[in-house]
Order: structure tokens, then C-alpha cells, then sequence
């Protein structure tokens, strides 16, 4: 499998960064040289082989599904590049 | 009088309950010595007058006799651990003026035990990369040099500003993590001993995430037994994170200088790469033999899928990262660019904020896991993860721990190293470790012909830890510890 330019803008665009047209030629060459460095796994046997969910066998663990924590919006906009009360605010998106 | 800065934990830490000198001496001591060190680039942010408040609390429960197990012992933390009100940006500029409201777990636990902080250190951006090249705060400086040369060389990563800061003694020991061997890398560049713990040992609350399935964090410490000592009060069992296991914090201490007498010692087959470089094949015979003389067994033994780790691990890290690394928007913190409209806006901001090594990453993990590639390629390498896994777990029905190299070579240049996947060859001995979820560590062993620190690797069982604090004393025992000469 081979990665072209027109993959590039598409993956680009996916991922939500923003790329120079005049960059797309090296990350496609870049991301192609990866790609075909990891397809050494297709010669592996995988056939009947379970995919790996979790490294330490246990038992899930679970919690009462109750509310233990918040109540402190003042903290969470603390960060936010724009915001106003307890809102972060964004470019408008609906008309 | 010794220097303050040049005690281990331990030492300082029996200096400290005796009177002999105070916290707040010892941590003045290693603000005098950062201050003097900053062109080794190891700490982004100092926080000298947090460490001397701490110092001063620590001097009042040490005169209390009520001083926790790290009371008045200066740390640095590697920058992507959140520290409350504290600058946390994983060494990246999508971050800018990030302070979070609040404190990791493992940060956490440490100043619980008394320890102080020193500063926020320096790291490769999300703690992708092998070399710290890839900052937003520029190079870390490894404090060690090729012999007869003035060139500066890279301390490895992610973790190289912890790495360097522990080499250069500009502070006891100092968190790091590690996902494909971003501890035991750059320990072995800068002869430190590192850690990586069983996944799910250490507490991953308010550790900016990288790949969540492979990320733990672990010390980099002068010797074992300050190694050891730092792990204790970092791992821990935690509610807040769902793969913190259900097990009780061993007193690792207890393990270090233990005899080795009948322990078996795995030696993969695999490991032999091609080409192997001579040193390094020399290094690990030396490690193997110093092992034997102290009554272990040498085993050799077959991992057959180790050289499918590294590939496999470049489908799952870099997936796993695009999507905990979709959450920088520009919405609820750091950077902000703006746009015609709030997908412009999310562009910007991500294409500003991220640096090439990251975007790389993202961009790999968007791809294979997009429509129609998920199964060749991520569910591909998951079952190579099994197999991996699979490996090991048949290996410790003849052997109680494994012994490696840590790294291919010696520490490297600046810029020596451009092509990506040729960098990412610098963890093919680490990775498997975090493939497999296992504790591994890597202790100092020797010097290549030029004079720098090279490193050997003890791969043990899952919470097997004890053995590798165990063996790993037993090698530094043999090799003893290296000191780089301070030039800065």
C-alpha cells in the first residue's frame, strides 16, 4: 500500500492539521518509507491468533456509576484560550 | 565535606535524618548547581522558590522525627506529569501557558514522602523521539563526550532532560516515562539506571498520554538502590485510573544486593541483530559472565517475534497517539490560532502547535487507522502483540529474568540521525518490554572505545521488579557506577 499526495491531504485533513501544499511531496515520501518499513509484518502468521486487548490479565474494574467529582466549572475554563463564565468559546459554527 | 549534590538518595537521605545538614541546605546546594548547569538545557522551568518552601516544611517534620521515606530529597519531573499550577506542556508549544489545577498521581505520592521539587524538565515533544531533538525548548545536552572530543551529544529520549539532570547531578533522581523506551534509553546514554515498571504499577492519572496501552512512568536514579527507593513512592494503587493494578508496592529496597545464587538468566538469540556492533555483543558477554561468577545460570533462550516488535509498535503508539492527541483544538487549553471557521481554526492551531516528529505520528495513526486499513494494519500488529506476548510468557517457564543490550550504540550526535525509521531503531532492545507490558531496567555496564556509557537491560516478569532490582545490583556490583566529568 502506497501513500500519494492526494492520500496526504486526505489523512492531513482526518487528523485536522492544516499542511503547506509545498509540504505535501516530503511527508508523502516520509509516511511511504514507514509504511513500507512496518510491512515486514505481513510475513508473520497470524492466522488463529487473537489480537492483544490488555497486557496484565484482570478483571475489569468497575465503579457505582454516580456522579463523585466536579462542580468546579471555574477551574475547567481556567486553561481555555477564550472563554466567558463557565464557557469556552469557539468561532461560530451554527447560522 | 563531599558536596551536598554528589549523595545518592540513600546518603543524603541518612545525612538528612541525622542533622548532619539541612533540607533546605541540601536543596539550596542543587539551585546553586542548576543555576550552573543550564547549558546542558535540562530543565524548562526551575522552581526554586517551591523547592525551598518544601525544603523548609520538610527541615520541620525531620526535626519532628516524622520525615517520610524521600523527606527533603530534591527531584526534577519530567514535564509530562501535570504539576498543579505548574507549567505542564510535554515539551510542546500546543500546550503554551498550560497550568493544570491538578496534580498526578505519581507526583502526587512523591511529595506525600517528603521529596521537593526542583523543576519541570526537559523532553522530546509528547515524548515522541529517541534523541530529545524533537522539543519546542530546544536540545538537551548529554553531560558526557566522545573521549579527546568537545562535541556535544545527544542524552537520548523521550526523557533526556531527566536523564542528563540525574548524570549532571542536578538532582537526586527525577520521573521519567517510557512507552517504547523512553527511560532505559536515555539511562544507558548518560550511565543512570532506569526503570520501566509493569504496566499498570504506576499510576497514569495526569500523565499527559501518549499511547495509553504502552505508557508507564518509572525513575532515572543514580544507582539501583536510589532506583528502587523511587519507585516505592511513585507506583502505587489508584482509583483514578482503571489499569492501576490490584497489588500492594513491594519495598523494593529490600531486593538490592540480594544474592543471585541459582537464578536463571535468559539470554535471547534474537537479540544478536545484524549487524551487531562488536561492543555492544562484547558488553553483554562481559554482563552474562559478571552474572555467572555470582552463581546465576545463563539460559539461552528464543524469542522468535522480537524483530516484529519495533513495526508493530509504529502501528500501535502512533494510532493510539492520534487519537489521545485529537483533544488539542485550541478549545479548552494552550495554543490558539485562529481560522475562518472552527475546523480552520482546529488546523491551524494543531499545524502551529505540533512539531514534525508528532505530526508524523499523527498522521501514520490517522492513516492506519482509517477506513478499510484498521484490519491490515492495527489489528495486524495487535495479534503480533500477542505473539510477542506469547514469547515471553513461555520464556519464564525456563528462566527467571532476561538479559539484553539496552541500546544498539552509544550515545550519538546532534543531527547524526535524520531519517525516522533509522531514529526508531535506537529502542529495537526497549520496545518488546512495552509491547509485552513488562518491567524492565537498564543499568550501566561499561564505556564504548570513545569513552561514553553503555548500558545492559534486565527484562522480568510481569511484578517481577524485586529481581531486577536484584540482578541489576549484581551487575552494577561488577561494573560499579560512572560519573561523567563536570565540564559545564
Amino acid at each position: 500500500m502506497s501513500v500519494d499526495q492526494a492520500t496526504v491531504r486526505r489523512v492531513a485533513r482526518l487528523a485536522r492539521i492544516k499542511v503547506d501544499e509545498r509540504d505535501v511531496p516530503r511527508l508523502a515520501n516520509e509516511l511511504n518509507s514507514i509504511l513500507h518499513w512496518i510491512e515486514q509484518l505481513n510475513q508473520v502468521d497470524v492466522a488463529g491468533v487473537e489480537p492483544l486487548t490488555a497486557v496484565v490479565t484482570m478483571k475489569m474494574k468497575k465503579r457505582q456509576d454516580q456522579v463523585t467529582d466536579g462542580h468546579y466549572p471555574a477551574k475547567i475554563v481556567a486553561n481555555a484560550p477564550a472563554h466567558e463564565d463557565s464557557f469556552f468559546i469557539v468561532p461560530k459554527v451554527v447560522e | 565535606m563531599t558536596s551536598l549534590t554528589s549523595l545518592t538518595i540513600a546518603t543524603a537521605r541518612d545525612g538528612l535524618r541525622a542533622r548532619k545538614f539541612s533540607a533546605v541546605e541540601l536543596t539550596e546546594a542543587y539551585v546553586a548547581a542548576i543555576g550552573k548547569a543550564r547549558i546542558l538545557n535540562a530543565y524548562i522551568v526551575e522552581t526554586p522558590d517551591k523547592a525551598r518552601a518544601m525544603a523548609k516544611a520538610s527541615d520541620v517534620r525531620l526535626a519532628k522525627a516524622k520525615g517520610g521515606p524521600l523527606e527533603g530529597i530534591p527531584l526534577g519531573i519530567k514535564d509530562l506529569f501535570a504539576t498543579e499550577g505548574i507549567h505542564t506542556q510535554a515539551a510542546s508549544h500546543v500546550l503554551d501557558g498550560f497550568k493544570p489545577t491538578y496534580e498526578s498521581t505519581v507526583t502526587a505520592n512523591l511529595w506525600r514522602d517528603g521529596a521537593v521539587m526542583l523543576g519541570k524538565l526537559n523532553m522530546d515533544e509528547f515524548a515522541m523521539g529517541s534523541s530529545n531533538e524533537t522539543s519546542y525548548y530546544g536540545n538537551v545536552i548529554n553531560p558526557w563526550k566522545r573521549k579527546g572530543s568537545n562535541a556535544a551529544l545527544v542524552p537520548g529520549g523521550s526523557s533526556g532532560g531527566s536523564a542528563t539532570a540525574v548524570a549532571a547531578h542536578i538532582c537526586a533522581a527525577a520521573t521519567a516515562t517510557d512507552t517504547g523506551g523512553s527511560i532505559r534509553q536515555p539511562a544507558a546514554f548518560t550511565g543512570t539506571v532506569g526503570i520501566k515498571p509493569t504496566y499498570g504499577r504506576c499510576s497514569r492519572w495526569g500523565i499527559v498520554a501518549f499511547a495509553s496501552s504502552l505508557d508507564q512512568a518509572g525513575p532515572i536514579a543514580r544507582d539501583v538502590r536510589d532506583a528502587a527507593i523511587m519507585l516505592k513512592s511513585m507506583a502505587s494503587v489508584d482509583p483514578k485510573d482503571t489499569t492501576s493494578v490490584d497489588m500492594a508496592v513491594p519495598d523494593y529496597e529490600q531486593a538490592v544486593g540480594r544474592p543471585i545464587k541459582g537464578l536463571r538468566v535468559g539470554i535471547p538469540k534474537e537479540y544478536r541483530v545484524d549487524p551487531m556492533p562488536a561492543e555492544i555483543d562484547a558488553l553483554w558477554a562481559k554482563g552474562a559472565a559478571w552474572l555467572k561468577e555470582q552463581g546465576a545460570e545463563i539460559v539461552d533462550i528464543s524469542l522468535p517475534h522480537t524483530k516484529y516488535a519495533l513495526p508493530a509498535y509504529y502501528i500501535v503508539a502512533p494510532a493510539e497517539a492520534s487519537s489521545n492527541l485529537a483533544r488539542y483544538d485550541g478549545v479548552r487549553y494552550g495554543l490558539r490560532v485562529p481560522g475562518d471557521d472552527i475546523v480552520a481554526m482546529y488546523e491551524n492551531s494543531r499545524a502551529a502547535g505540533f512539531g514534525a516528529e508528532v505530526k508524523r505520528r499523527i498522521m501514520i495513526g490517522t492513516y492506519v487507522l482509517s477506513a478499510g486499513y484498521y484490519d491490515a494494519y492495527y489489528v495486524r500488529a495487535q495479534k503480533v502483540r500477542t505473539l510477542i506476548k506469547r514469547d515471553f510468557d513461555r520464556a519464564w517457564s525456563k528462566v527467571d529474568v532476561v538479559l539484553t543490550p539496552a541500546t544498539p550504540s552509544p550515545a550519538f550526535a546532534p543531527g547524526e540521525i535524520t531519517d525516522p525509521v533509522q531514529m526508531y531503531l535506537n529502542d529495537i532492545f526497549t520496545v518488546t518490554v512495552n509491547m509485552a507490558g513488562l518491567p524492565g531496567i537498564s543499568v550501566p555496564a561499561g564505556l564504548s572505545s570513545d569513552g561514553l556509557p553503555l548500558g545492559l537491560q534486565l527484562i522480568g516478569k510481569p511484578f517481577g521488579e524485586e529481581s531486577l532490582f536484584q540482578v541489576a545490583s549484581a551487575i552494577e556490583r561488577a561494573a560499579g557506577v560512572f560519573q561523567a566529568p563536570q565540564w559545564w
